[in-house]
């Protein structure tokens, strides 16, 4: 086995030993499709989106709330204390370089949150009859790029928290706003210009966007592409740049 | 030869030189310790020949090998033992021994390893349920797991309780007894004087001085004293002839005998014959802990 394979299926074990985190970022996506696939009001086509119901709308909400979780939740989180306690600067001194490290946690992130994506997508064709991706690949680079951004924004978390703790604290409250315009509380498609504008501006409503675009069969929008690139390039930057291993 | 060389290392925080000029060099299978009080340039030498740090001025190197350029290289030759470092709180032992072997070309029976260092009934406890002396015991293990020729142990000891510390101790000369060169750093003279075959004595960022424990009292004087109680009133007089003596001094009913050379023998030689006996004797020599005071001017603990 790879050190990298064997240093992720260690990470994979002490996150399934985190009951809070794999409830969040495993479990809780799925149920809140379910509660909200419940309302009734929620399964009724509705002209003013085009036919479409809101709980079709709500399942790339879903998908995107849920890389938000990992990247703002776990991953920054376990970065930071892992840093704060010194195990990076720990694997420093063995022939495992820390990079490594880091492509085991995004690694891990990537698969456990694709596995989430997928049940959450089933659970919507299932029980609510969502239709499926209509343009697959374009799904798959639009979720790519949504995770790219998320898990840059979350890992220049860690690079600037101080400790586990503040990482915990700031990720937190920029998780609110992200899903904010991601429309977890209010769909793009019922937001004004002004917060749409806004919305397309930010990693997770031009995620969701791209996403929504390619279950309908469609490309996604340069526009969104490009928000999503630009994201990951900033903050992925600012994040190799301040980055410390102890 | 050598298997560390450091030669005139500078290492400098800002505007502040914390190792500024240190030079000792390392034997095969030597225990070397580095001793000096807290903040005095210690964690800072060992972490440039760790490859940690890259160093401001001097050369290191550890068996042939510079630390900042063939750092691969290094990380395969060299386990370390860190100070304040700690590992994921719910990665059990197991775990722990599994993961770190898997990183090395050759690495040691781990489950050896775990039998010396009395960890093979904690195998599935989390880390976070180890006590003190475990979690060193298992940092211990994991310098140890790559098979390395040398282990940098920085501040090994500290925050053990006396038995953990004497069982330590044990293992060391243990490791060493396999052919690992150990470089030691440690603010505790006992661990110095027990373990160590020679010493680098650092202060202020400067080598002050390097040399076997022996012989670094040895450097300060010979001086010794004799401490007792004598059973009958005795002339001072009769003890002030004696050549080896330089001082008598009464402290309640002890007397405190200050000399250089065989002092023992001519102080008893003189108290038999004059029918005296000397009750509660004891007898102090130069420690350590005197040398570093008279090596730096203050005492290791400050």
């Amino acid at each position: 086995m790879s050190t990298l394979s064997r240093l992720t299926v260690t990470e994979t074990r002490l996150f399934f030993r985190e009951p809070m985190i794999v409830f969040f970022a495993l479990a809780f996506p799925p149920i809140l499709l379910a509660i909200f696939g419940a309302i009734p009001s929620f399964r009724e086509p509705d002209q003013s989106l085009g036919g479409l119901r809101v709980i079709d709308l709500y399942v790339p909400i879903v998908v995107a709330m849920s890389l938000a979780m990992f990247a703002l939740n776990s991953l920054s989180q376990l970065f930071a204390s892992y840093r704060e306690k010194g195990v990076l600067r720990r694997m420093r001194t063995t022939p495992v370089k820390p990079a490594m490290m880091l492509g085991a946690q995004l690694l891990m992130s990537t698969i456990l949150s694709v596995l989430t994506m997928a049940v959450v997508l089933a659970v919507g064709r299932l029980a609510f009859d969502v239709r499926l991706p209509g343009q697959p690949a374009a799904y798959l680079l639009g979720y790519l790029l949504a995770a790219l951004a998320m898990f840059a924004i979350g890992l220049l978390v860690a690079s600037l928290a101080p400790s586990g703790k503040s990482a915990t604290a700031v990720g937190t409250v920029l998780f609110f706003p992200i899903v904010f315009f991601a429309g977890l509380w209010l769909p793009r498609d019922n937001m004004n210009d002004v917060l749409r504008t806004i919305s397309d501006l930010t990693p997770l409503g031009a995620g969701v966007q791209a996403l929504q675009d390619a279950t309908a069969g469609h490309w996604p929008q340069p526009l969104h592409l490009a928000v999503m690139l630009g994201w990951t390039i900033v903050a992925g930057g600012l994040a190799a740049r301040y980055f410390r291993w102890e | 030869m050598a298997i560390i060389e450091v030669d005139g290392l500078v290492k400098r925080y800002g505007d502040r030189t914390v190792v500024d000029g240190v030079s000792f060099a390392v034997e095969p299978g030597e225990i070397f310790g580095i001793l000096g009080p807290n903040g005095a340039g210690k964690t800072t030498t060992v972490e440039c020949v760790e490859g940690l740090r890259t160093p401001d001025g001097g050369a290191v190197q550890v068996c042939g090998i510079n630390p900042r350029h063939d750092t691969g290289e290094l990380r395969q030759l060299l386990g370390a033992q860190l100070q304040e470092s700690e590992l994921p709180d719910k990665l059990t032992v197991r775990e722990a021994l599994e993961l770190f072997s898997s990183f090395y070309r050759e690495p040691a029976d781990w489950r050896e390893l775990v039998d010396t260092l009395r960890l093979d009934d904690k195998l599935g406890t989390q880390f976070r349920r180890l006590s003190g002396g475990q979690k060193q015991r298992l940092s211990i293990a994991l310098a140890l797991v790559g098979n390395p020729r040398v282990a940098v142990l920085d501040e090994l000891t500290t925050g053990l309780d006396p038995q953990a510390r004497r069982d330590t101790w044990d293992l060391i000369e243990d490791v060493r007894d396999r052919g690992v060169t150990i470089l030691l750093v440690t603010h505790f003279m006992e661990e110095a004087e027990r373990l160590c075959d020679r010493l680098a004595v650092i202060d202020s960022g400067r080598l002050v001085a390097l040399d076997t424990p022996a012989g670094l009292v040895a450097r300060i004087d010979d001086r010794q004293r004799i401490r007792f109680r004598p059973s009958a009133p005795l002339d001072h007089a009769l003890l002030t002839a004696l050549p080896e003596v330089t001082l008598v001094e009464r402290a309640g009913n002890q007397l405190v005998v200050t000399g250089t050379g065989n002092l023992l023998l001519a102080v008893t030689t003189v108290l038999a014959r004059n029918q005296v006996v000397a009750a509660d004797l004891r007898v102090e020599q130069t420690s350590l802990e005197d040398a570093f005071v008279a090596l730096t001017g203050r005492p290791v603990e400050a």
